[in-house]
């Protein structure tokens, strides 16, 4: 912590360490991630008292602990819905979710979709490594369809949710990707995130380098394989790009191409973001990864308070008034 | 030449018809028009979960009792003196209550052979002396209303039909002299946005009172003089309204905005609308997606300062007990108000019950003690919305007050408050970083500091893992875990010095004659049980009755008082939950009194079971 001469505190990375000694297993992808936010957060220039992280129950959920803000560290997939009664009742606070993917997806898949299209100011951060980690090693909503772990020795009859996807299908406002060791990327997602009015959803691949190992390395290793998008840029990647076809479906063409797709994070309408979605590993041969909906939407927060603020204008409550109310009568 | 004015001391009213009928609403109004004269009341309305079921069906039938009085009055009445029944289903589903010699007003245009077949009657009951045994005054209720309303534009044949209730509550209102005026203005007021519709509502009212006067089938009209009560302003209330007007009380006395987290469930929602047009107050009310995010939100809140509060019935708080035992984890306060209805599962949501009080001192994982209070009267709800709060704020817990929905909906004449006299409820929020630490504990109240997001210094975290004694981080130290969960129960039970003890009516007390039989009851059996009391003392036979508002922990001196007494009675409607609390944690040889009918119970089936007791 110092002055920076304009009377500000200029907070470091160390400010946001908490004294609490982190215990994930060596080499596991939430640390990346963690220096990651501890080291972004001073940008944004809040006090540490107005910072609030939220989680619910998983590897993932310990994350609080480690930040030296407010914090709780909750029950299983209800982070979203305990965060919503923190910002709405108090909007002067930065509240920030971290979930899993069985965390928001499995147990808690209701109150996500709901913070979602409510617009609650929240900035949700989920870390995906498709597996159950701390409860040692069974398939996740994100697993992939036949995986085989303790719980699905003839691998998993579930067919995943694509996170993204589904985060666009509840009216989500704003819907990023990044990966765990792409500091860079990463810090430019939760900058755009943190500035975002409204739900911010973050997926995060996140290597579990016990249970999962190596399940991004598609695109965490092979690095040719990222697809940055960029708002109002082409969508291109090496020599390839992305245009579409009449039926909206992706075709993989020559970067140099007419008639490419191009990004538009502003979008009104979803279907473009949510075609962005779809553009997997497996359908094009790459992986987008940055902002793929930014839109301003109404902020459930700032809506409760309106009504607050016009009520009151009308007349603050007044108790004696309240309780002698309707029809009453008098005995001398 | 005017008719004939009869005296009564009182009188019990029931309203029965289709629940498209307007029972509930004539049942209101009359018991508006009556708390206005200055009677003593008491209603029970009696509604089926269904909204509309198939018009003229037995499942159908909706009902509103009212009793008043010239005295002082406890219950709603076991049975009621005069039925009003709307159609013939309503008749055969409760003529039984009817005592014979009672009054029986019937819609005879209702009593045509479809009606009668849906109610299953092979004859109709009005012409085969089948009701001979009663008052009967048959009225066209139905054919005298749509006649009055022809000249009324704008009004189609189905509509001013159903305007029958308003002469039906029009000639109640001529039989027992209510005042009309309040009604009048109801009607302006409520249907104000379709003036034909107030029109036509207003006229059959006024057309139901003049057939009473112009009947020859109606002699006498009856006077029912207002109560003795305490001089000051009074109102009618309702459990719910008085629940929410107690945390909106609640708010203002501790100096925290209130927040809301509710799902809607019968018969608990009324507490959330009635909340939700109170945001000059600073009034937070969020409809969550679950019952679950209900609670969430509602100790999410309370995280950040505010009064967190979440409503619900018992199939909602099953699912709140995982978010209680968080909050018990983390000493925050939270209210959790269970507002009880006939189970298990989704049971009969209408109808109220006792059944969830061993759910909400026991349905957790772990040792997870909470502090649970329960409401006893329809205006008494009000302070114990306000109690609630303040325990929980003061000892940063979770709190439960039960009601029911015997309270929620049943109503009384309320003695309104002087906001002076309310208490001070208000704490101080943590602020000095100088040696802060998340869970160290006020000597006396055990409290943990209530340091919220904000403050500068006092960054921490906290969660549902178990606590280091004082500093709050993650242990998993044997002895530590040992010493927290006792300090947690430790901190509840020491409540116990700060609620006033158990006060006992025995009659007999001063000339330590006493009676050597307790009645004890909890929640909302204290009218059915004061009233029955009342009745066995008339005839002679000496017995003391307790009341318990505070459930966990119990007033000190409750071992005590029962220590004091031969023989204990505890009516309840549930299986015996308090019955089987007292036995297990005094040793007392109590008896229970239990029906689970989805009804109050009888002033009368309580004196008969006190009665047998103490002649036992």
């Amino acid at each position: 912590m110092s002055e920076n001469g304009n009377g500000l505190v200029q907070l470091t990375k160390k400010d946001f360490t908490s004294d609490q000694e982190v215990r994930w297993c060596p080499g596991c992808g939430d640390y990346a991630i963690l220096n990651a936010v501890q080291s972004f957060m001073p940008e944004l220039g809040l006090k540490r008292e107005n910072i609030v992280f939220v989680s619910g129950i998983g590897c993932a959920a310990r994350f609080p602990y480690y930040m030296e803000t407010y914090g709780m560290h909750s029950i299983h997939g209800r982070a979203p819905a305990i965060a919503t009664g923190l910002s709405v009742s108090r909007p002067d606070l930065s509240v920030w979710v971290v979930t899993g993917d069985g965390d928001a997806l499995s147990i808690g898949g209701n109150h996500l979709i709901h913070a979602l299209r409510r617009n609650v100011n929240l900035k949700i951060l989920l870390f995906n490594n498709r597996i159950y980690g701390l409860t040692k090693g069974q398939y996740s909503p994100t697993s992939e369809l036949g995986k085989v772990t303790k719980s699905t020795p003839m691998g998993s009859l579930d067919h995943p949710f694509n996170p993204l996807s589904l985060a666009i299908g509840a009216e989500a406002s704003f819907v990023a990707r990044a990966i765990d060791t792409d500091k860079k990327e990463l810090t430019e997602v939760l900058r755009a995130a943190a500035h975002h009015k409204g739900s911010a959803f973050v997926e995060i691949y996140q290597n579990c380098n016990i249970y999962n190992d190596n399940a991004f390395d598609f695109v965490r290793e092979q690095k040719e394989n990222r697809l940055y998008l960029r708002h109002g840029e082409p969508i291109v990647w090496g020599e390839k790009g992305v245009r579409l076809r009449p039926d909206g479906s992706p075709e993989v063409v020559g970067a140099s191409e007419d008639g490419l797709l191009v990004h538009d994070a502003h979008a009104a309408e979803p279907a473009h973001a949510f075609a962005l979605s779809r553009m997997t590993q497996q359908v094009i041969g790459a992986t987008p990864m940055g902002v793929f909906r930014s839109v301003a939407r109404p902020v459930y927060d700032e809506l409760m308070a309106e009504q607050i603020d016009v009520a009151k204008a009308k007349g603050a409550g007044e108790l004696a008034a309240l309780l002698g109310s309707g029809d009453t009568w008098s005995i001398s | 030449m005017a008719k004939a004015i009869e005296q009564l001391e009182q009188v019990t009213i029931r309203f029965a018809g289709d629940s498209g009928d307007g029972m509930q609403l004539t049942g209101d109004r009359f018991t508006s028009e009556t708390a206005v004269l200055g009677n003593d009341l008491s209603t029970l309305p009696d509604f089926p979960a269904e909204i509309r079921a198939p018009a003229g069906s037995l499942p159908g039938v909706s009902g509103f009792q009212l009793h008043f009085a010239d005295h002082d009055i406890l219950t709603p009445g076991d049975a009621p003196n005069v039925l009003v029944a709307m159609n013939p289903a309503a008749l055969k589903t409760n003529l039984r209550d009817l005592p014979k010699g009672g009054t029986l007003i019937v819609d005879t245009d209702q009593f045509k052979e479809r009606n009668l077949q849906k109610a299953g009657y092979e004859a109709n009951p009005l012409e085969d002396g089948s009701l001979e045994d009663y008052h009967v005054h048959p009225v066209a209720l139905t054919s005298m209303t749509v006649e009055g309303l022809k000249g009324i534009a704008g009004i189609t044949p189905r509509e001013a039909e159903r305007s029958k209730n308003f002469f039906a509550l029009g000639l109640m209102s001529w039989l027992y002299n209510r005042p009309t005026d309040g009604t009048l203005g109801f009607i302006e007021q409520k249907f104000g946005k379709r003036p034909e519709i107030a029109q036509a509502n207003a006229t059959a009212f006024k057309a139901g009172y003049a057939y009473g006067e112009t009947s020859e089938d109606f002699a006498v009209s009856y006077q029912i003089a207002p109560a003795p009560m305490a001089p000051g302003t009074y109102r009618q209330i309702s459990g719910n309204t008085a629940l929410a007007y107690g945390l909106i009380a609640a708010s203002k006395l501790s100096g925290l905005d209130l927040f809301l987290g509710a799902y809607p469930i019968t018969p608990a929602s009324s507490i959330l609308e009635e909340l939700a047009r109170h945001k000059a107050f600073g009034v937070r009310t969020f409809q969550a997606e679950d019952e679950i995010a209900a609670v969430g939100a509602a100790l999410g809140a309370a995280f950040g300062g505010s009064l967190g509060v979440s409503t619900s019935a018992g199939p909602g708080v099953v699912l709140k007990q995982e978010t209680i035992g968080l909050g018990i984890m983390l000493e925050l306060p939270l209210l959790i108000l269970d507002i009880q209805r006939a189970g298990p599962s989704t049971g009969m949501p209408t109808k109220p019950e006792q059944a969830d009080l061993l759910m909400v001192l026991f349905g957790r994982n772990g040792e997870s003690p909470v502090p649970v209070i329960a409401a006893s009267t329809p205006s008494q709800c009000f302070h114990a919305a306000i109690e609630a709060a303040r325990i929980a704020l003061k000892y940063r817990t979770p709190v439960y007050l039960l009601s029911d929905a015997y309270l929620a909906n049943g109503s009384e004449p309320w003695l309104v408050p002087d906001v002076a006299t309310l208490p001070d409820i208000s704490i101080s929020f943590a602020t000095d970083p100088e040696g802060f630490e998340p869970y160290a504990r006020d000597p006396e109240t055990l409290a943990r500091p209530w340091a919220i997001p904000g403050t500068p210094g006092l960054e921490h975290r906290i969660g549902g893992l178990e606590k280091a004694d004082v500093t709050g981080s993650i242990s998993y130290d044997p002895d530590n875990h040992d010493l927290m969960t006792r300090l947690r129960a430790a901190k509840v039970a020491a409540i116990a010095n700060d609620i006033p003890l158990l006060e006992v009516d025995d009659p007999g007390l001063v000339d330590r004659n006493g009676a050597t039989t307790l009645v004890l009851g909890w929640g909302s059996t204290y009218g059915p049980i004061g009233a029955a009391v009342k009745r066995v003392r008339r005839a002679g036979v000496s017995v003391a009755q307790a009341h318990l508002h505070y459930l966990n922990p119990f007033p000190r001196n409750l071992g005590d008082v029962l220590h004091g007494y031969e023989k204990i009675l505890i009516p309840e409607m549930n299986l015996g939950q308090l019955l089987k609390l007292v036995r297990a944690e005094f040793l007392v040889d109590a008896v229970g009194y239990n029906r689970v009918r989805g009804l109050p119970f009888k002033a009368s089936e309580l004196a008969e079971a006190i009665t047998a007791l103490v002649e036992s």
